[in-house]
């Protein structure tokens, strides 16, 4: 998976390519955790991202857990596959998927 | 078509492995592309669940299509700790954000995205074959 981080001022977006998944995760949640320090707006592009499984999803959930505190999060280019994860999961809810 | 089988070390890594190789299998038959994506999530959740839980040095996985029905079966065998992911509880996925856990979400989505799943231990060893659909 690749990461592509965009800084402007405290909002960040992180466009996601390839597979969010067992291995992946990991690195992204190191990404995140690594720019959180003051962050208001963490933006999740998935225009390019192929699947999420559980493992990114927790990343997520965590990720959404700490910008709650401090700001806002958003996903953006949900296509249909992912949607449906994010559906069975109940993800759909908690996230902000725009 | 014949079944295919592959062996790999239980290591978090391999799973980029077994997902190539359910890939190539089925690339032939043209599956949907929803159905693949589901597949290759479903072989990360099973595949990570036995590396962590069941202790087992290598997973053979044991793949089958039946042409007729278009029925792809993949069986996961390790001969790690008896383990049947399919008695843990559903979560619930409906509580509020700082109330959700994410334990038991991959075996989940698998119920829920495979048509069928199934777990056996028999001979000392876990069988665990999930079936889906593949256009």
């Amino acid at each position: 998976m690749k990461i592509e981080q965009t800084r402007d001022n405290s909002t960040l977006t992180l466009a996601l390519e390839g597979r969010l998944d067992t291995i992946t995760a990991p690195e992204l949640e190191q990404v995140v955790n690594a720019n959180l320090e003051g962050l208001t707006a963490l933006i999740f592009d998935f225009a390019k991202l192929e699947y999420v499984s559980s493992a990114g999803l927790r990343v997520l959930l965590s990720a959404q857990k700490k910008m709650n505190k401090q700001g806002k999060m958003e996903v953006k280019n949900v296509c249909a596959e992912i949607m449906e994860v994010l559906d069975i999961t109940g993800f759909s809810d908690i996230l902000t998927i725009v | 078509m014949a079944a295919k089988e592959i062996t790999v070390d239980a290591a978090l890594e391999k799973g980029e492995e077994l997902t190539a190789f359910v890939e190539s299998m089925l690339e032939p038959y043209d599956p949907s592309p929803k159905a693949t994506v589901q597949v290759d999530v479903a072989i990360d959740e099973v595949f990570s669940n036995i590396v962590m839980y069941s202790g087992a040095k290598t997973v053979t996985v044991v793949a089958n299509l039946d042409e007729p029905t278009s029925v792809f079966s993949l069986t996961f065998i390790d001969k790690g700790n008896p383990y049947n992911p399919l008695e843990k509880e559903d979560p619930d996925v409906s509580l509020p954000v700082e109330e959700r856990e994410i334990g038991g979400l991959g075996i989940f989505l698998v119920k829920k995205t495979m048509d069928d799943v199934h777990y056996e231990r028999k001979a000392d060893q876990n069988y665990f074959t999930i079936y889906k659909k593949i256009k």
